[in-house]
């Protein structure tokens, strides 16, 4: 294992410290229990967006955390759910009277830990909704599977999201929107190579030099398939083909194309692979509006990239171009 | 610290700290190889925090060991086995020590606990493959009139039937569910470690 890390156990303790070192006119980070937290909360009056899961998919979820995003994150041990009593005190230190929306993908450990969090947190007078986003079409047969993971709508679901409860819009109706969003949103994952984690320093599954795994997951998790490697045309249309067979996807509709890097893979190539879904697209009658193309959901030092489409509308289009201000996402307006 | 209970977190952390790297290759295999790091830390918090309680009432003692795991495991495991020990806890507080219909009903009390936080069913290959079989020869020992020890060595043996049978299984929850086929041919990791929870009770209940 070959990692710019000081000791694989204090990996999460020491990155956190990084960030809070980083941005300290931005962002708060608590170690007992860990959570990072806008600088600036509680915001009272605002509905307040908490996010969490393992660490290793940075910047998600930490590097979100800031105005016209999230208010806080709760980061795990890496690609381990963080625990009720982490996410407990973040949604205590961003509740600001109006509630607090718990954004969890769907991995049973994020969302068990989630279900036990908002018990603790509506025990004590904290009122709590909470969105399972499941946009991973790779996985096929949820009657017979943990269901479709979280993926990369998860982070279009907390820009959106985030901006509406900028908005002022009650807890409901940011509730609704985060469903709406994942209900038209689908991606779809590939890796070229494993990723190690700093606590087994051995991949997490085996690749030939001219093997590609379809379908992964962000968590160094072996995907459906194993295939020959492809070139990123051929790889796109297999990527994107699957999300337009299963999602709300016509001709004439207007979609966000969101290209993400696994975390090993240059943005040189990612933007060969928007390229060929900017193509792909256009060949069908859906227009691009908005995109998105970087590492945001990764998969530490694994080698890929994702492709999440949403199918947008105004609402969306205007909760997008509002302004956000994180560390990984700014932009005004 | 001190008591059966006590004496049989203490074997169990051990044993979870020897079979760590184990543990993690199971979970490589199917899952993402962290099961042995989760539960070994949250092992050694348990021990930690009982060492700092004069009570010896298995309630207090398996409440302790529950609090420790859902705060420091994380994972799907936290939860449930966070949710088992606090199960067991509810159902012997009051007791120093308990008969084989006791441990019978706080093993049930924590399969239903389980279950109904994960919503696995038996065969779905989950820990709950080797738990389940375990309460119940636990329960039928029991009522074979089982010594407390002999009841358990039942209930040892039935989980590890129960995890051996979940080589074949195709996994429907958690994580190795992804993997469709592939996650045949493969013990399931969480099985694997309740397994190692009932034999290193039964080992203390015996040594008693």
């Amino acid at each position: 294992m070959k990692k710019l890390i000081n000791d694989p156990d204090a990996v999460t303790r020491e990155a956190l410290e990084g960030m809070a070192a980083a941005h300290p006119d931005r962002l708060r980070v608590s170690y007992e229990p860990a959570f990072v937290v806008r600088a600036d909360a509680p915001q009272q009056g605002k509905v307040a967006i908490v996010s969490g899961g393992g660490s290793g998919h940075e910047p998600m979820h930490g590097g979100f955390v800031g105005p016209g995003m999230l208010d806080a994150a709760c980061p795990g041990e890496v690609f381990t759910s963080p625990t009720p009593d982490q996410m407990l005190e973040a949604t205590k230190a961003v509740d600001g009277g109006a509630g607090v929306l718990h954004i969890v993908k769907n991995y049973t450990g994020d969302v068990l830990n989630f279900e036990m969090a908002a018990d603790l947190a509506q025990g004590e007078g904290i009122e709590v909704a909470a969105v399972v986003t499941n946009d991973d079409v790779a996985v096929e047969d949820s009657t017979y599977t943990a269901g479709r993971r979280g993926v990369g709508v998860t982070v279009l679901a907390e820009k959106l999201c985030g901006a509406a409860a900028a908005d002022g819009r009650p807890l409901a109706e940011v509730a609704e929107l985060c469903r709406r969003v994942n209900d038209q949103g689908r991606s779809m994952g590939m890796a070229l190579t494993p990723c190690v984690t700093p606590g087994s320093g051995k991949p997490s599954f085996t690749l030939a030099d001219d093997e590609m795994e379809i379908g992964i997951g962000i968590h160094g998790e072996p995907g459906r398939r194993t295939e020959k490697l492809a070139p990123a045309a051929a790889v796109t249309e297999m990527l994107a083909g699957a999300i337009l067979d299963d999602g709300p996807f016509a001709d004439g509709d207007r979609v966000l194309a969101f290209v993400n890097g696994m975390g090993a893979t240059p943005l040189i190539e990612l933007y060969i692979v928007y390229r060929e879904l900017h193509r792909i697209l256009e060949a069908r009658g859906i227009a691009v509006a908005r995109n998105l193309v970087g590492n945001y959901i990764t998969a530490l030092d694994m080698a890929g990239c994702s492709i999440t489409l949403l199918k947008l509308d105004d609402e969306l289009e205007r909760l997008w171009d509002a302004p956000v201000d994180t560390p990984a996402l700014r932009w005004s307006a | 610290m001190s008591g059966v209970g006590a004496e049989w977190i203490r074997k169990l952390a051990a044993e979870v700290a020897e079979q760590r790297s184990a543990l993690v290759e199971l979970d490589t295999a199917i899952g993402d190889g962290d099961h042995g790091t989760n539960l070994d830390r949250g092992m050694r918090k348990a021990v930690q925090q009982l060492d700092g309680m004069s009570d010896s009432d298995l309630g207090a003692q398996f409440k302790t060991v529950g609090m420790a795991l859902v705060s420091s495991v994380g994972g799907a495991a936290g939860p449930l086995y966070g949710t088992l020990f606090l199960e067991l806890g509810k159902a012997a507080a009051g007791h120093e020590e308990l008969d084989a219909a006791g441990w019978a009903d706080a093993l049930e009390a924590g399969v239903r606990g389980v279950q109904a936080r994960g919503k696995a069913e038996p065969g779905d290959k989950t820990m709950l493959d080797a738990l389940a079989p375990a309460a119940e020869a636990l329960r039928a020992a029991a009522e074979a009139g089982d010594s407390p020890a002999d009841a358990l060595r039942s209930a040892a043996d039935a989980a590890d039937e129960g995890m051996r049978a979940t080589i074949p299984l195709q996994a429907r929850k958690g994580r190795a569910s992804y993997l469709g086929e592939r996650s045949v041919g493969h013990q399931d990791p969480g099985a694997t470690s309740s397994h190692l929870l009932l034999r290193t009770l039964a080992d203390t209940v015996a040594a008693v």
